[in-house]
């Protein structure tokens, strides 16, 4: 009895104080994968800036909901692990480009411990989807 | 994503931002946030701001296409789509475009003085635009004096009768092209009450069961307003009545109608439409049944339009863009175009941005691919700048323009407001010159 409740407490001190990064892949417009360490608690937004990652016009009302340039997509599994959506978020997300069934706002969802390891893409835009086209062309010659 | 470029931009007002500055109300203060991403690009090395210069009479395209490998005509639409009824022309009949620049300290618009001492205002659209009008004439006066809007514009808004405004649309609930945040922001704005007609959504919520989740989210809100009872007020005495805001549909302007002398609008001639088709190809068609509404102000907001800007450039007048493929100008190479210019005057920010990143993409493929020849130097502003000293044109550069930002947050403080917009030219110019 006493070993099961000191236990739980001596986990969250180790949680807390390690701060172990959580790594979290990005899929680039051009598939090219970035990979990065992201804090506990930072949003995907924060760490897209944090980190200074290549993606072209990511955040450009800086997480005050005002835009949907932060859309990104998440993997079935860890989508369903995500906090609850709110109005606010999917008004603004209803405005996106390629909305799919597990998209979010970045500047919405929190880094936790169990994301590590995540990978999320940021959306092929219409005009996108030609260009890969293209450039697949030009690579097989 | 190209290690040399040099980024030359011109515009005709001696500040920047277009839009961002003079599109977006002044009570959406976050969306303007992006003007920060901006001034990070403007303030590169590799990039240089000319305001005050107007292509196609300081300059023409001919001389910047001399100048330089690519030209890009992002300039968007300046014009407003004209409603083409009797009675247009009316006082009291003012295009959305022009009264958003009023309030936004458009400088061209600064003496618009529009009559607000009516107690019913008309606004002929159902998109965002004609929401921010609704809000901006209903909003109380608390929640605008710390915005960025004119202090002139506030002062005539302190004085306003308006206390009814009708937004009507040629289509149906399902035709809307208003978003679904601004209907929300409209719905709960304090001290007005909405009055939406039940009959009016009939059959909706079944016909929109399968549609994509953002219009039928957007559809439910209205059917559910629609539904509602009017909120209980604690104390409803005469004085206190609350602003009201509706929605019309199915309703397409005939005729303005004049009052007795003959000079100012008294209401307006509407036609009532069916529908024919579904979604967003439904078209409006006369049933041949009509009706009067009263009102003492006209707005119309029926979208903007491109203006055709130099002989020189192919202008598509029918569709109101620059003929282009991806960007790049039919029959003139090294000219290109983006946003409202080159795919028509809609969409919000990220449709635009993701449109010019689109355009910045044929360049530098063009770039790469040698179609742009630029084995041989251009002159840039090296060439334009002595063509515009020949003129008498005074360019402003980008720490000109921060300049006139410090003057004008620092006069907004006194009033706690985050800037008091500059919105005469000449004070502009006069305030670098000392």
């Amino acid at each position: 009895m006493h070993r099961r409740r000191w236990a739980p407490l001596i986990f969250a001190k180790i949680s807390y104080s390690s701060a172990d990064p959580v790594t979290v892949h990005f899929i680039n417009r051009d598939g090219e994968r970035l990979t990065t360490t992201a804090k506990e608690g930072e949003s995907f937004l924060q760490v897209v800036v944090n980190q200074n990652l290549a993606i072209d016009g990511f955040g450009a009302c800086e997480g005050t909901l005002a835009c949907s340039t932060c859309h990104l997509i998440f993997e079935k599994d860890a989508f369903q692990k995500l906090d609850a959506i709110s109005d606010e978020e999917m008004d603004m997300l209803d405005l996106a480009y390629g909305l799919t069934e597990t998209s979010r706002l970045g500047c919405q969802v929190h880094i936790k411990k169990l994301m590590n390891g995540v990978t999320v893409q940021v959306p092929v835009e219409v005009s996108d989807v030609r260009r890969q086209l293209e450039v697949g062309k030009q690579s097989k010659q | 994503h190209h290690d040399l470029a040099q980024v030359d931009i011109y515009e005709k007002l001696p500040v920047p931002f277009g839009l961002v500055r003079f599109g977006v109300a002044p009570d959406h203060p976050e969306v303007k946030n992006v003007i920060n991403t901006f001034t990070h690009t403007a303030r590169s090395d590799r990039c240089a701001y000319y305001g005050n210069v107007t292509v196609g009479r300081d300059v023409t395209v001919g001389e910047l296409q001399q100048a330089y490998h690519a030209v890009v005509l992002s300039y968007g639409a300046e014009g407003s789509r004209v409603l083409g009824i009797p009675g247009e022309n009316l006082s009291g009949v003012y295009s959305a475009r022009a009264f958003v620049g009023w309030y936004n300290g458009l400088p061209e618009n600064q003496d618009l003085k529009p009559d607000l001492s009516c107690e019913t205002a008309l606004i002929l659209g159902h998109g965002n635009v004609a929401l921010d009008i609704a809000r901006i004439l209903l909003s109380p006066l608390d929640f605008l004096r710390k915005t960025d809007i004119t202090d002139c514009s506030l002062a005539a808004l302190a004085c306003s009768k308006v206390k009814r405004v009708w937004l009507a649309g040629r289509r149906g609930p399902l035709q809307v092209a208003f978003t679904i945040k601004e209907l929300r922001e409209m719905i709960n704005l304090p001290g007005t009450q909405p009055v939406l007609n039940p009959a009016d959504f009939t059959g909706l919520e079944n016909a929109v069961k399968d549609a994509p989740r953002p219009r039928k989210r957007l559809t439910e809100l209205m059917i559910k307003t629609a539904l509602e009872k009017p909120r209980e007020r604690a104390a409803m005495v005469q004085a206190a009545v609350p602003r009201q805001w509706g929605l019309k549909f199915q309703r397409s302007p005939q005729e303005v109608l004049p009052t007795a002398d003959g000079t100012r609008v008294r209401g307006v001639r509407l036609a009532l439409t069916r529908l024919e088709g579904s979604g967003d190809s439904a078209k409006a068609v006369p049933t041949g049944e009509v009706e009067e509404l009263e009102c003492g102000l006209v707005l119309s907001s029926i979208g903007y339009q491109s203006l055709p800007l130099d002989p020189a450039v192919p202008f598509d007048t029918q569709h109101g863009v620059i003929p282009n493929s991806s960007g790049r100008v039919k029959g003139a190479p090294g000219l290109y175009c983006s946003g409202w210019v080159k795919r028509g005057p809609v969409g919000v920010i990220v449709s635009t941005m993701n449109d010019s990143f689109d355009t910045a993409q044929s360049v530098l493929e063009d770039l790469q691919g040698g179609v742009l020849d630029v084995s041989v130097p251009r002159g840039g502003f090296g060439a334009v700048g002595s063509i515009l000293r020949s003129r008498g044109v005074r360019p402003v550069s980008f720490s000109d323009w921060e300049r006139i930002d410090a003057a004008e947050v620092a006069r907004g403080k006194a009033a706690g407001k985050p800037r008091e917009k500059i919105v005469d030219l000449q004070e502009m110019l006069q305030l670098l010159d000392h």
